[in-house]
């Protein structure tokens, strides 16, 4: 069986301070199997071989679940294939012939460092802002000592697997960071741990989101489309209420 | 956006219900646009109300191009550097993507719309006179250009609000897990309600029901 030919329309950038460039490859018999990541894969043996600089692109688990491996692919974070990785994306959603561009997501806040990695460590920072409990709680508490309901302890684990990808700002018009930080706040927020500092973060965490550059929210919903988690729209209304009575 | 987008529909729904008006005729709705002039009276002097109503209105028209002008800014000076590729919208968000630029054009409709029918500068009749005078002479059909102006701009400002309704009870935080499916039909019905009530009269006076 005879694989894939592509052409790849790669975006190349020395450093922070280089200007950068798309450049076009061809990587030959490319398997469907294969994930998107095991066929840059490829193409960077080849140009190891040839003594040329690899294609620099962040990833670690490989199994959709640590948000490394963030990419534009044809104007798309993580590929046109719904609630899916870089990782998990599979080359058979791609044609013999077709014609990929990939970038690294693009956002002033999200500096290059090389090529498709970007520093996503603005992330780091709304974390650090409020995106913790700062109760001494000790070994776990018996499951059924503190009562969640149900429709809460479903909401907040739903907001909870957001794995801090980024592609809701790469895929944002705005560039806006709204969705990761909604699905922290909502996270913490409908947990009874989170109440005492449900406002206090509220505030700081979207505080830091505006001041690290971040656009704003205009709900589009183009953030929830390409989340590889689903992290659903309303975490952004929950945030928004947190924040109006936060600020009153 | 939220707030000051919230002043102008209420606006909007009022102004739509006036002027259907013009189906009963000219006293009718010359007699409508006096009682705007009346309103409260005699507690009340005389264009007082209709004032502070206008004055209202302007400054929310002002913030509301505020927010959108520092939303977009701030846009900008968040994605310096575009992206080759064409972004495709995954959220099939057609009205979403009309805002800015359907904003752009409901603010030259508006002047436009002020100078015809308020200020009667680019109206045949001019501002002397009547108010059914002025909005029968405005939608002649020699002036059909006019006519597709109007049914333009009522489009955009149904697509305007088609995502803005429902927006704005998402900004305010008032939306929330199943409540998506209702504000967005919402948001679709008031829209289009909207859109039939204004196009109602110019059509009207097309195709000769007002005349």
């Amino acid at each position: 069986m005879s694989g894939m030919n592509l052409t790849l329309k790669v975006w190349r950038q020395n450093g922070p301070s280089d200007e950068g460039r798309m450049v076009t490859y061809k990587v030959e018999d490319v398997s469907p199997d294969m994930s998107f990541l095991e066929m840059l894969d490829v193409l960077n043996e080849r140009l190891i071989l040839a003594g040329d600089d690899p294609v620099a692109f962040d990833h670690d688990c490989r199994e959709g679940i640590c948000g490394m491996c963030g990419m534009v692919i044809n104007g798309v974070a993580h590929g046109e294939q719904r609630a899916t990785t870089t990782c998990q994306l599979h080359m058979r959603h791609f044609k013999d012939g077709d014609e990929i561009t990939i970038e690294p997501w693009r956002a002033a806040p999200f500096p290059v460092v090389k090529d498709l990695v970007v520093d996503r460590a603005a992330f780091d920072r709304i974390i650090q802002a409020g995106g913790f409990i700062s109760v001494p709680a000790g070994s776990a508490p018996d499951a059924h000592s503190v009562p969640v309901k149900k429709e809460d302890a479903d909401a907040a684990f739903d907001a909870a697997t957001c794995i801090g990808c980024g592609a809701c700002v790469a895929a944002c018009p705005n560039g806006s960071a709204s969705l990761f930080t909604a699905a922290k706040i909502t996270h913490l927020g409908l947990l009874p741990q989170g109440q005492p500092e449900r406002d206090s973060r509220a505030k700081a965490m979207v505080e830091q989101m505006d001041l690290e550059g971040f656009g704003g929210c205009t709900n589009t919903g183009e953030c929830t489309a390409v989340c590889p988690k689903g992290i659903p729209l309303d975490t952004i209304a929950r945030m928004n209420a947190d924040y109006l009575k936060a600020s009153k | 956006m939220a707030v000051t987008g919230a002043v102008l529909v209420l606006f909007l729904l009022g102004h739509m219900v006036g002027n259907l008006k013009a189906f009963f005729g000219a006293d009718a709705f010359n007699h409508y646009a006096e009682w705007l002039r009346t309103m409260g009276s005699p507690a009340v002097p005389y264009r007082v109300l209709l004032t502070v109503v206008e004055i209202a209105l302007v400054v929310a028209v002002v913030l509301h191009m505020w927010s959108a002008v520092s939303l977009a800014r701030r846009a900008a000076q968040a994605r310096p550097v575009k992206y080759a590729a064409k972004r495709k919208s995954q959220a099939n968000g057609y009205a979403t993507h009309t805002m800015r630029y359907g904003g752009v054009i409901i603010l030259l409709f508006v002047i436009w719309h002020l100078l015809d029918m308020t200020f009667g500068a680019v109206n045949p009749k001019g501002f002397d006179a009547d108010p059914y005078d002025r909005l029968v002479a405005g939608f002649d059909p020699s002036r059909w250009w006019v006519t597709l102006f109007y049914v333009v701009a009522m489009i955009m400002v149904g697509l305007h609000l088609r995502h803005g309704l429902w927006s704005a009870f998402q900004t305010l935080g008032l939306a929330g897990g199943r409540s998506y499916g209702k504000l967005k039909a919402g948001a679709a019905l008031v829209s289009l309600v909207l859109v039939v009530g204004f196009l109602a009269v110019p059509v009207g006076v097309m195709i000769g029901v007002i005349k």
